[in-house]
C-alpha cells in the first residue's frame, strides 16, 4: 500500500480534508496529490472517452489524470491538476466524469468497446443523418466524454491585473533559475524570477541529497533589493518586443482568504531581457495497460518519496531506458521498500539488494482500480511479477514551451533525447539548464511503444493510444499536425506536455523515420490552463465597460426617466408622468408638446470638436463634402462627410465662431471615428494647414429647446436678443445667461421646429436643465427623450444613423447637389462613380394605418415576398402623434416611379405584412417654414 | 507589442489603434485627368508585403499622433517610427 514513511522536507502539521464525500489527514506543505498518495488513495479519476480509473502520473502542472474539481458554488474549479493544489485545512475536492461513483462508472463500458472508439470514430460514424449531428450526436457524446463542471454560478471570487517592468526576467526557481537571477543582480540589473512552484528550488528539493546550496542561493537573492522572487506565479507566454504575462495565484491555497485580496493576479511584465530555466518533465513509454493507478513517472516516484515522505508501495517497480531509473531505485531501497528494476539497456550499475532485468521492458500491467502486477519481457520470455507501484522513466522533455510563442521550433537533439529549442527563440531570450537539455544526458536508449496489443497510452487524459496513432498514420494523416486534430493527440489540459514527444516517438519507431524528420508541433500561450475569471480582472458586469451619464442624468432620475443605452452612454428615452402607462402615452405627449408649444432635450452625446487655427475653414472645406470657405463668422453650417470610397460618413453641424474658430458636432455614434478621422485627414494629408484640434464632448453640456415657442423662453435667460431679425436660423453665438453663465447658442433644428441649441459648461448643465423647465412652465415646457426625438425627425425625413449605415451615398439620401463639384474634399471623386452616382435608390416616406416595422422589405402588391421582389427597406419607422398613423422612411429604387404607388413591408422574421403608400420623406412643414419664424 | 513613439518613447501597442498600409499619406490629385483610376487605387489597393512593411497606426490612448511605423510583418520588429505630418508623402 501507498503511505506516508518520514516528514520528507514538509514537516508533520497535520492538515483535515475531505476528497468525495470522505474525510482525510494530510502535512501541511502536502499537495492534494501526495496527501491522497499518503493515504492509500490511488484512484483519482476516469478518462476522458473509455472512463478507465486513472491516478497520479506526475507530481506537477504537467498532470493529466488527477483533475479534481475543488470547491462548491460560486467558487467551484473544476479540472483543477491535484498535483498543483496545495492542501489547506478543510479543502473539499471531488473526482469528476464519472458516475454514479468513481469506483463503480456505468460509462466505463466505453473502455470494453474501445476497439470501436478509435481514432476518428465519431468523425465516421455520426455523419447520417446530417441533422442528428447538433440535435442528438453531439449533446450525447458530450454529456458522456467530459471533463469536470462548471458551477454555472457567478464566480465569487476577484481577479486583478498588474504591470511589472525589469532588466532581466528568470522563468524558473531551481538551481539554474536561481543562479542565472544572482548573476543578473550581481550586474545591477533590476530581476524578477517567478516560478510556478509555491517553494523555490525546482527539482533539487525531490531529490534525496541535501539541499543547502539551494537555500544559500535563495537567501542570497532574498537579501538584494533589486530582485523580485515570485513564487506560485507561472509565466504563461512570451509576446513580443519583450512582454511576458504571468499568473500568481494568491490564494488559491488558503482556508480563508482575506474577503479583500484578490484571488490570482495577471501580470503584464515587461523585460527586455529573459532567461528560460523552466526545467525538464520525465515522460512514459508506451506499454500495454501503461495507464493503471499506479503507474507513474519514476521522477514522481522519487519526489513523494523525498519531498513528501510518501512511499507508494511495498513493492515498486522502476522501469527505464535513462540514468534517471538508477536515482529511483536507489531512493526506493534506501526507503526500505521492495525494489525491482527493469532496464532495457545492456548494461548499468548496479544497486546492492535490488533485483534488476537488463535487456528487458515492462510489456502489460494488471490490476482494475489500481497496480497489481507487471508483465515482464526478457530474452524472449515473459513472465509476471507482482508490485504496486511502478515508475517509469522513458527520458526527459525539456520545457520549451515559451520558446515557441514567437513562431519558434524546437528540433531534436540526440544527445539529450527530446526536443531542445530551436534557434529562433523570442528576442531577448536564452535557455539554460535543464530546459536546455543540460544533465538530462543519462545514456538514454530510444525506447518509445513496447506494447504487444496497441493499448497503450499515448496521451491519457485523451485516451490516445499506440493504436490510434497507427490508425490515423495508416489512413494517410502522415503530418504530424494533421494526426494530431485527428486523433486529439496532445489537444488535451495538459496542451501535449506528455503526449506529443512519445507520440511522435511512436510515429518515427512505426515509419521507420528519423525522429527529426517527422517534426513537431508547436506550444501557443497559456503555458497552463488559466481561469477566464484572470483573465477578465476587474473588467466584470459595471466595470466591464464605462457608462457615460449626460450632464442631465440626475435630474432626468429624479423625473423617474427610462434610460436606453446609447454606445457607452445612458440617455433618457422618456419621462413617464403620473397615470400614463404605456412608453407610447409618454411618446406621444413629448413629441405634441415640442410641434405646440417647447421641448427641452440632452443633446450632450453628440460629439463636438472645436476646431481653430488660420487654415481652419479651408480645413473643414476638405473635409467635409459641401462648402464651408464662406461661412460668415455667426453662422453655422450643415455638414456632410464622406469616406474617401464616396460612401457617407457622417453628419453634423459646424458653427463659426470666429474667424479662426469653429465648433463641429458629430452623430453621438460617430464621435470618436470622426475625430480620428480629423486628425488623420490633418495630420497625414495636410500637415501643412494651421488648424488643431480638440474633442469637447464632455465639456459642454447641450440642450435642444425645441418647439413654437423656444424663442420666448430661451428670451427669458439668455443676455442676447433673439429676434428672427437679430438671430435668424442658422445664426450661432458666444453669449452668456442672464446670471453670468458662458454659454454658446446654435439656432439649429432637427425636429423641424422653431428651434435653438444651448451649450453651457457641462458642470451647469443639470441645473440648466431644471432652470429651462421651471422658467418655461408657463409656456407648456416638457422634457423630451430620444424616443421623442426619434419621432420628431422621422416627421421631418433627417436622416440618422439608421440611413447613414455604411451603404448609403449622398445622392440616395437625396442630397447629391451638396457633394460640391468646384473644390478638393474626402470623397468627392468616387462618389462620382458611376456605380454610385447612377444608382436610382431614394429615400421615401411611407404611411400607413397599421405599424411598419424598421427593417422590413418594400414589394409590390402582387408579388411573391422573395429577394428578387424587393425595391428598398424601411430604415427607421414609428408612430407620429402629429399625423395621427404610422410612418417610416426608407430606401427605394426607382423612388420617382413609386411615389404615390401602394407597397407592402414585409418582414418574414416577424410574419408582418402590412401596406404601405409612398410619399415624400418630409411628412411635416415640408417647405422648412417653420424653423425660420 | 511596444512601438517607440518618437515624442513619447516605448508605448504599449494597447494605446494605439492600427489604420493600415502608409500608402494612403499619397493621396492623388483630385483634379487630374486619371483622378479617377488613382483614387480607386488609393483607397482600394494595398500592398501587403512579408517582410518590411510600412503602416499608419494611431496613438488615440495617448496624444493622438498619426504615426508610421515600419514594421517586419514576419518577425514585428519595429525598425522605425515617424510622426505621420513629418513623413515626406
Amino acid at each position: 500500500m501507498s503511505r506516508r514513511v518520514s516528514p520528507g522536507r514538509i514537516g508533520k502539521k497535520p492538515v483535515n480534508f475531505s476528497f468525495d464525500g470522505r474525510t482525510f489527514q494530510g502535512h501541511a506543505g502536502d499537495t492534494l496529490a501526495s496527501a491522497l498518495l499518503a493515504n492509500d488513495q490511488l484512484l483519482l479519476g476516469r478518462s476522458f472517452k473509455y472512463h478507465r480509473p486513472r491516478g497520479l502520473i506526475t507530481l506537477g502542472s504537467e498532470e493529466p489524470n488527477a483533475l479534481v474539481t475543488i470547491g462548491s458554488g460560486a467558487r467551484q474549479t473544476p479540472n483543477t491538476r491535484a498535483t498543483t493544489q496545495e492542501l489547506y485545512e478543510g479543502l473539499s475536492a471531488s473526482s469528476q466524469n464519472r458516475y454514479p461513483s468513481l469506483k463503480f462508472d456505468l460509462l466505463s463500458v466505453n473502455d470494453r468497446l474501445s476497439r470501436f472508439l478509435t481514432a476518428g470514430f465519431y468523425y465516421k460514424t455520426f455523419m447520417w443523418p446530417r441533422s442528428f449531428w447538433e440535435s442528438v450526436y453531439e449533446p450525447l457524446i458530450r454529456r458522456a466524454a467530459g471533463l469536470g463542471k462548471l458551477s454555472e454560478v457567478e464566480d465569487a471570487d476577484q481577479y486583478d491585473k498588474g504591470f511589472l517592468h525589469c532588466d532581466c526576467l528568470v522563468i524558473g526557481g531551481g538551481i539554474a533559475g536561481l543562479e542565472a537571477a544572482l548573476e543578473a543582480a550581481h550586474q545591477g540589473k533590476a530581476v524578477i524570477l517567478c516560478d510556478e512552484n509555491p517553494r523555490l528550488g525546482g527539482m533539487e528539493l525531490f531529490d534525496s541529497a541535501p539541499i543547502d546550496s539551494v537555500e544559500g542561493l535563495i537567501k542570497e537573492l532574498q537579501s538584494l533589493s533589486n530582485v523580485r522572487l515570485m513564487s506560485r506565479t507561472t509565466v504563461q507566454g512570451a509576446f513580443d518586443h519583450g512582454v511576458y504575462s504571468a499568473l500568481t495565484q494568491n490564494t488559491d491555497h488558503v482556508a480563508q482568504p482575506h474577503k479583500a485580496a484578490p484571488r490570482q493576479t495577471l501580470w503584464r511584465i515587461y523585460s527586455s531581457e529573459a532567461v528560460l530555466a523552466s526545467g525538464a518533465h520525465e515522460r512514459m513509454i508506451a506499454f500495454d495497460n501503461n495507464d493503471r493507478p499506479g503507474v507513474m513517472l519514476s521522477s514522481a516516484l522519487r519526489g513523494y518519496l523525498n519531498y513528501y515522505g510518501v512511499l507508494a508501495g511495498d513493492t515498486c517497480a522502476v522501469f527505464g531506458c535513462h540514468d534517471d531509473a538508477r536515482k529511483t531505485v536507489v531512493d526506493l531501497h534506501a526507503a526500505g521498500a521492495k525494489v525491482i528494476w527493469i532496464d532495457t539497456r545492456s548494461a548499468h550499475e548496479p544497486v546492492d539488494g535490488v533485483q534488476c532485468f537488463t535487456d528487458a521492458r515492462v510489456v502489460n500491467t494488471r490490476g482494475r482500480h489500481r497496480l497489481k502486477g507487471i508483465e515482464i519481457e526478457q530474452g524472449g520470455e515473459r513472465f509476471w511479477l507482482p508490485c504496486d507501484a511502478l515508475g517509469v522513466a522513458g527520458g526527459w522533455n525539456p520545457r520549451v514551451q515559451l520558446t515557441c510563442h514567437q513562431g519558434g521550433r524546437p528540433r531534436w537533439s540526440n544527445d539529450v533525447g527530446g526536443f531542445i529549442s530551436g534557434t529562433d527563440l523570442p528576442p531577448g531570450m536564452r535557455v539554460v539548464g535543464a530546459a536546455a537539455g543540460e544533465y538530462l544526458q543519462g545514456n538514454w536508449s530510444p525506447v518509445w511503444d513496447v506494447s504487444k496489443r496497441g493499448s497503450a497510452f499515448v496521451d491519457p487524459q485523451n485516451d490516445v493510444t499506440v493504436k490510434d496513432i497507427k490508425l490515423a498514420h495508416q489512413e494517410g494523416f502522415i503530418s504530424v499536425e494533421h494526426l494530431k486534430r485527428y486523433t486529439t493527440l496532445g489537444m488535451a489540459t495538459d496542451q501535449g506536455k506528455n503526449a506529443n514527444t512519445l507520440g511522435i516517438g511512436v510515429l518515427s519507431q512505426h515509419t521507420g523515420n528519423a525522429i527529426e524528420s517527422v517534426g513537431t508541433t508547436l506550444f501557443r500561450p497559456p503555458y497552463t490552463p488559466v481561469a477566464i475569471g484572470a483573465l477578465a480582472g476587474r473588467a466584470r458586469g459595471k466595470a466591464f465597460k464605462p457608462t457615460r451619464l449626460t450632464p442631465s442624468h440626475e435630474f432626468a432620475t429624479r423625473q423617474g426617466a427610462s434610460f436606453v443605452t446609447v454606445g457607452n452612454w445612458l440617455r433618457a428615452a422618456y419621462f413617464p408622468q403620473a397615470g400614463e402607462t404605456h412608453w407610447r402615452e409618454s411618446v406621444d405627449r413629448e413629441a405634441l408638446a415640442v410641434r405646440n408649444a417647447v421641448g427641452v432635450c440632452d443633446v450632450t452625446t453628440l460629439g463636438k470638436i472645436d476646431v481653430q487655427g488660420r487654415d481652419a475653414a479651408q480645413f473643414l472645406n476638405l473635409v467635409y463634402a459641401n462648402g464651408f470657405l464662406k461661412l460668415p463668422v455667426g453662422k453655422t453650417r450643415y455638414g456632410l462627410m464622406l469616406r474617401e470610397d464616396g460612401i457617407v460618413f457622417d453628419d453634423g453641424t459646424a458653427a463659426r465662431l470666429s474667424e479662426n474658430h469653429f465648433v463641429v458636432t458629430t452623430t453621438t455614434a460617430n464621435a470618436v471615428p470622426v475625430y480620428r478621422h480629423m486628425e488623420f485627414v490633418h495630420q497625414c494629408l495636410a500637415p501643412n494647414l494651421d488648424v488643431h484640434l480638440i474633442s469637447t464632448t464632455e465639456s459642454w453640456a447641450q440642450f435642444a429647446v425645441a418647439g413654437p415657442r423656444s424663442r420666448e423662453l430661451l428670451q427669458r435667460i439668455v443676455d442676447l436678443e433673439l429676434s428672427n431679425e437679430a438671430f435668424g436660423f442658422m445664426a450661432c453665438a458666444e453669449t452668456r445667461l442672464l446670471d453670468g453663465t458662458p454659454a454658446r447658442l446654435f439656432r439649429i433644428s432637427f425636429s423641424g421646429e422653431l428651434a435653438y441649441e444651448l451649450a453651457v459648461p457641462a458642470r451647469f448643465g443639470n441645473s440648466l436643465m431644471q432652470t429651462l423647465l421651471e422658467v418655461g412652465a408657463d409656456l407648456g415646457a416638457t422634457p423630451y427623450g430620444t424616443e421623442a426625438l426619434g419621432v420628431l425627425r422621422i416627421e421631418k425625413g433627417h436622416a440618422a444613423g439608421n440611413e447613414l449605415d455604411g451603404r448609403t451615398t449622398a445622392v440616395n439620401l437625396g442630397l447629391g447637389q451638396m457633394v460640391a463639384q468646384t473644390k478638393d474634399s474626402i470623397g468627392r471623386v468616387l462618389a462620382n462613380r458611376d456605380l454610385l452616382a447612377n444608382s436610382t435608390l431614394r429615400l421615401v416616406g411611407f404611411r400607413s394605418d397599421q405599424q411598419i416595422l424598421t427593417g422590413s422589405w418594400l414589394i409590390p402588391p402582387g408579388r411573391s415576398s422573395e429577394q428578387d421582389n424587393t425595391l428598398g427597406w424601411v430604415s427607421s419607422a414609428c408612430y407620429s402623434p402629429n399625423l395621427g398613423c404610422y410612418i417610416a422612411i426608407g430606401f427605394i429604387s426607382d423612388a420617382d416611379q413609386y411615389l404615390g404607388a401602394q407597397l407592402r413591408a414585409v418582414s418574414l422574421l416577424d410574419k408582418v405584412d402590412v401596406g404601405v403608400s409612398v410619399v415624400s420623406p418630409h411628412f411635416i412643414d415640408p417647405e422648412g417654414e417653420r424653423l425660420r419664424v | 507589442m511596444l512601438i517607440n513613439h518618437p515624442l513619447l518613447g516605448l508605448r504599449d501597442a494597447q494605446e494605439f489603434v492600427y489604420k493600415g498600409d502608409a500608402s494612403l499619406l499619397q493621396r492623388p490629385q483630385c483634379e487630374s485627368d486619371n483622378a479617377l483610376d488613382a483614387f480607386t487605387n488609393y483607397a482600394y489597393l494595398r500592398s501587403n508585403p512579408a517582410g518590411l512593411h510600412q503602416e499608419l497606426w494611431y496613438h488615440e490612448q495617448g496624444d493622438r499622433s498619426w504615426l508610421v511605423v515600419t514594421r517586419n510583418t514576419l518577425t514585428h520588429e519595429i525598425v522605425n517610427v515617424e510622426l505621420a505630418s513629418e513623413v515626406d508623402a
